[in-house]
């Protein structure tokens, strides 16, 4: 069981009122907030060691070295990687644009096939929508069932000896359907087929492994696992790091420089050019323990237990409608339509609560386009909330339907 | 005082200048993807030039279809130069509420919409 109040404890915002009234903050698939760990590391970073990373022979830069590599260290240990394929970017975007760019660009030709899902965020959609466009290859889209999961069956089906590529998220954030990725990525492997999971909804709801998994690229952000932002991580297997191009040209991902001909960083090195986030990193160290401390099972076991009091709670309204994957499925993100009300006004009325719910399409255009939606409003739950989040918020979703009649 | 005045959710509820025109002279759509507002603005012209009528279709939040529903009566009688001249003020005074920030957006979209006539 998580001890939500001595968790909130823990995270200086949530001293804050905002009128009178404490923050309930419910839009954690948006970005989480940040333990006191985790910023005291931030501060402490630049009070004490500050310094830039691989380069100077003063204690300093060899400090500031050591705690940017033990970041790595700490990030490869979570996610059951080698550190050498543990690559720091700003962010999860960045990550799935640095392998369009590089991995994609060399491998992906004309009349070549990528699948993705209707339930991609755009961050896992734009990129691979466009190399298909500069390459003249083939966007194929999972669809979703009627109950919000995958359709594995339809997927299958998709898959020739075509594809290159599978590019998917492991949870959705708007519905928050864990996506059974294993199976995915064994039947993408059959066909020699390359998988990237886009796990930002994922890293810190549910335990990742990617040896379990054998997903070939994996990418997340730090600041949806209560890190700071500017802190993305992108995990490829080695051997296929190893093949790819760099994607950015500079500082520190170079051997040797002359004027003809350049000669590249060994891994992860060759992807990190230019001086990097590094007191985020650094800081995020702490956000990595803090989850590993609680555990990553506990947690899900406590977001699953949040989910089924707020389908109960919200579920009796009949103006309400709740888009919910079955519970064996689903995570800690609970998207909704009120009848009448526009997500919009949902989210104004909530605010006057101060619950902070976010209202609209998700970078999720095409799965709001294929569900007929025009906007949903979301709540997402993480280990700094409790039921009484929930009552708080069932009380303005009251508020909203009445003010609305 | 509340953006939810009683206007504003009449409006919203039962909007009067809801719907399509048949062959209309002028029409815009805009939407606000931050929040999954649209409109669709339909207008037809008078022999000299002038609006005779003006309807509007889309969904989105309340804000924005009130606006739109009472902006449309604005354009009756205005030519389109006319219609060019109409200020952001004027569409948020027309409203009679206190809105401040992104609900702005909202309230703007119809007269953002008149910015790209075609047809």
């Amino acid at each position: 069981m998580i001890n939500t109040s001595q968790i909130k404890s823990d995270f200086p915002i949530f001293k804050r009122q905002i009128q009178g009234k404490p923050i309930i903050y419910l839009d954690n698939a948006s970005t989480t907030q940040k333990p006191k760990q985790v910023i005291e590391k931030l501060i402490n970073c630049y009070e004490n060691s500050y310094a830039n990373i691989h380069r100077g022979i003063y204690t300093l830069s060899e400090e500031s070295t050591k705690a940017y590599e033990n970041s790595r260290n700490l990030t490869a240990e979570f996610i059951n990687a080698n550190p050498e394929e543990i690559i720091f970017t700003k962010s999860t975007t960045e990550s799935i644009n640095l392998v369009a760019y590089t991995w994609g660009e060399k491998n992906i030709k004309k009349d070549d096939e990528i699948i993705i899902s209707i339930l991609e965020h755009h961050s896992n959609f734009v990129p691979w929508q466009q190399l298909c466009e500069r390459k003249k290859a083939h966007l194929k889209i999972i669809p979703i069932k009627k109950d919000l999961t995958l359709d594995i069956s339809a997927y299958k089906k998709l898959l020739t000896k075509k594809t290159k590529l599978v590019a998917l998220s492991a949870i959705s954030n708007v519905f928050g359907t864990i996506i059974p990725i294993k199976q995915f990525i064994a039947l993408a492997h059959k066909k020699n087929a390359k998988v990237l999971v886009d796990g930002a909804q994922s890293i810190a709801h549910i335990p990742t492994d990617v040896k379990k998994l054998d997903c070939d690229f994996f990418a997340f952000s730090g600041h949806k696992m209560l890190g700071p932002t500017g802190v993305g991580v992108l995990y490829g297997k080695k051997e296929i790091l190893k093949n790819m191009p760099p994607f950015l040209f500079g500082g520190d991902m170079i051997k040797s420089v002359t004027i003809k001909k350049t000669t590249f960083n060994d891994l992860p090195y060759k992807f990190e050019g230019g001086t990097p986030n590094i007191a985020d990193i650094i800081a995020y160290s702490e956000a990595i323990k803090y989850l590993q401390k609680i555990g990553l099972k506990e947690i899900h076991d406590h977001e699953l237990n949040l989910l089924k009091y707020a389908i109960k709670k919200f579920g009796n309204h009949k103006e309400v409608r709740l888009l919910t994957p079955p519970i064996n499925q689903a995570s800690g993100i609970l998207s909704f339509t009120v009848k009448e009300i526009h997500p919009h006004d949902i989210a104004e009325i909530f605010n006057r609560e101060n619950v902070c719910i976010r209202a609209g399409h998700h970078c999720a255009q095409p799965l709001m386009e294929n569900s007929k939606l025009s906007a949903t409003a979301r709540m997402s739950f993480y280990i700094y909330n409790d039921f009484s989040d929930i009552d708080k918020a069932e009380k303005t979703l009251i508020k909203a339907i009445n003010i609305f009649k | 005082m509340d953006i939810y005045s009683e206007i504003i959710l009449d409006r919203y509820k039962n909007p009067k200048n809801k719907g399509k025109i048949k062959n209309p002279d002028k029409k815009a759509e805009e939407d606000n993807p931050l929040c999954g507002d649209k409109i669709q603005i339909y207008l037809k012209l008078d022999k000299k030039g002038k609006i005779s009528q003006a309807k509007f279709t889309g969904e989105g939040c309340a804000i924005s279809q009130a606006s739109a529903d009472m902006f449309m009566e604005t354009l009756i009688g205005k030519s389109l130069k006319e219609i060019e001249k109409i200020k952001n003020e004027d569409v948020i005074k027309a409203l009679k509420i206190p809105i401040t920030g992104p609900r702005t957006n909202c309230a703007l979209l119809c007269l953002k919409a008149t910015r790209d006539l075609h047809g």
